[in-house]
């Protein structure tokens, strides 16, 4: 039997809990804006918080989809590491909480005047009105309930499937299959919330008047590729405290052709998006990229491009640069940045427009998030070992090559 | 190219043959190539073969790809023949890019299947020895070239050690050649004399 455990540090929980605080004091902070009764102040306050964690759940459900999508074209590759995302999904409910609690707070707590969702009350404005049957307050209530609950449900399934698959009878291959099973459910649930309908309710409603249909893909491809890094991180990070000696140079280099190749993809969906609305010229389709490229957020706008495309794709493009520890945690922790100011220009120009800020508030709130993924995550990683022992691909990935 | 003299040496399991590529590197003799019915894993490892520059080669002709659907465009539309479509400004960047894009891929494409062509000696129309029939069937083939006509026996005999269930000595045309008729019968001549 193969044991591996990892216990948390003190330094990284004490980490964990200054992050945090230093959250917990920007949300405090961020009260005064609340009451200060100053408009771009309340929206503020309340996109922050939605930009924030609505990023951290998209980028901790991209663990499970990559489970999923592992799991069904049954990739040996990922089994040696695949604790960290299965602990990375099984928390994906304390971020899916904290979301449902900030996007309910701002379309059901604020009163007829919504800074940020427009659609709440239309106030006689006819596309909106048009748009109701699909955009109100029960539709948005319903998806954002049943996709965050069906997301919390199946990460904590498949790490319960992974852990019930340690203590199984040896060759036994049932709760394997049952594992293929829920990956193809998970993968058709995914489709139809994230890869659809969520980014539409959470983000694209923001801009109401405004639509796109590649948007979700776009979106997807940006938490995909952040998580993809995430999950760099935490493998990097065990491999650092002496765990998971069988992650080698082969499984680094894989994440890295992940970061390398989806970082392309996000770049083909958002200048596909880009490209079509700059050739095609219409008036109520342009005011997004308007305001985004030519109005105040103009640098945000080209450090996006420089960020998640330039730099991947320069950087990560050669074979020792992939399998080097340095260069992929580097852009591991660039590209998850990058894709921070991506839903950054996403979501502030709405209700901003031009009163945009990026201190303390905007950051203190990230660095929480930050501080409660690194805790709960840290905390689920512990409590089993970290070798998939039971795994019919243990061998395949001990002697994967890349 | 050059005519030169081989011994070769079949083997029909791929358990035989890794310690036998083993043993032929360690002998001091001087491997030709190892050919095989399909791509066995591992074999290039074995074999001690470094990692071509293929995808290099790949980089330099993608950029060209690039540079050249990026300068003639911009020459057309800026100086060359401008037109102004719906409102854009000549150099319409944005616009330029998926036919850069295309152009960049098949670049890369083309002079990657081209190099890949040279790099093996395949192309249509040319003809390479084939040192056994059944080295596309289901026998694994090591050719070791005699360097020194005195050790042949010697050559033969180290690789009947190792396993082999067939070995020969050939003349043969190391390298690639258009399948000419002269060529063709220049080859079956020497073949014959030896």
């Amino acid at each position: 039997m193969i044991t591996d455990r990892f216990e948390v540090p003190s330094r990284l929980k004490t980490t964990g809990i200054v992050l945090l605080l230093i959250g917990v004091a920007a949300l405090v902070g961020g009260f005064a804006g609340l009451l200060s009764g100053n408009e771009y102040e309340q929206a503020r306050f309340w996109t922050v918080l939605l930009q924030n964690s609505v990023f951290f759940l998209f980028i901790s459900s991209a663990s499970i989809f990559i489970q999923a999508a592992a799991g069904l074209a049954q990739g040996g590759w990922i089994v040696a590491y695949r604790r960290v995302p299965e602990a990375i999904g099984a928390n994906v409910w304390v971020f899916g909480l904290v979301a449902l609690v900030v996007l309910f707070s701002i379309v059901f707590g604020i009163g007829e005047h919504n800074p940020v969702y427009h659609w709440v009350h239309p106030h006689g404005d006819k596309v909106l009105e048009g748009k109701a049957t699909f955009l109100n307050k029960g539709m948005f209530a319903g998806f954002s309930i049943v996709t965050i609950g069906l997301w919390s449900w199946f990460g904590i399934k498949f790490r319960a499937m992974s852990l019930a698959e340690d203590i199984a009878p040896r060759n036994s291959t049932k709760i394997y299959w049952k594992m293929v099973a829920m990956s193809g459910a998970f993968l058709f649930v995914y489709a139809l919330t994230m890869m659809s309908t969520t980014p539409w309710f959470w983000i694209m409603s923001i801009d109401a008047h405004w639509y796109s249909t590649l948007f979700s893909w776009y979106v997807f491809a940006s938490s995909f590729v952040s998580g993809m890094a995430l999950i760099l991180l935490w493998t990097v990070y065990l491999k650092n405290r002496g765990n998971l000696e069988f992650v080698n140079k082969e499984h680094m280099h894989d994440l890295g052709k992940f970061m390398f190749a989806f970082s392309i993809f996000w770049t083909y969906l958002w200048f596909a998006q880009f490209m079509l609305i700059w050739y095609a010229n219409i008036p109520e389709e342009t005011t997004y990229f308007k305001i985004r490229m030519q109005g105040p957020y103009a640098f945000f706008f080209w450090a996006n491009l420089i960020l998640n495309f330039v730099l991947p794709i320069l950087i990560l493009m050669t074979r020792p640069s992939k399998r080097n520890y340095f260069t992929v945690v580097f852009m591991a922790m660039t590209i998850i940045f990058g894709h921070w100011i991506d839903f950054y220009v996403m979501t502030m120009p709405g209700p901003l427009q031009q009163h945009w800020h990026l201190n303390w508030y905007e950051l203190g709130i990230a660095c929480g998030f930050i501080g409660l993924m690194i805790l709960v995550v840290s905390r689920t990683l512990a409590k089993t070992g970290l070798v998939l022992v039971n795994n019919p691909f243990l061998k395949e990935t001990l002697i994967h090559v890349s | 190219m050059a005519v030169k003299k081989f011994a070769v040496a079949c083997y029909d399991d791929e358990a035989v043959l890794f310690p036998a590529v083993d043993k032929v590197r360690n002998s001091g003799y001087k491997l030709h190539d190892v050919y095989t019915p399909f791509p066995v894993h591992g074999l290039d490892v074995a074999l001690g073969q470094k990692e071509t520059d293929l995808h290099i080669a790949g980089f330099c002709y993608g950029i060209t790809g690039t540079a050249t659907a990026l300068g003639f465009m911009s020459w057309i539309f800026t100086k060359d023949w401008s037109i102004n479509y719906g409102g854009k400004p000549f150099f319409a960047l944005p616009a330029f890019i998926p036919i850069t894009f295309e152009l960049t891929v098949m670049f890369a494409a083309v002079g990657m299947v081209l190099t890949y062509c040279y790099l093996n000696q395949i192309m249509p129309g040319v003809k390479k020895h084939v040192f056994h029939p059944r080295q596309s069937d289901d026998l694994f083939v090591i050719v070791m070239e005699i360097t020194d006509p005195a050790s042949e026996g010697e050559i033969v005999d180290f690789l009947k050690t190792t396993g082999a269930v067939e070995t020969d000595v050939q003349i043969a045309e190391e390298g690639w050649w258009y399948g000419w008729w002269h060529k063709e019968e220049a080859y079956q001549n020497q073949k014959q004399l030896a």
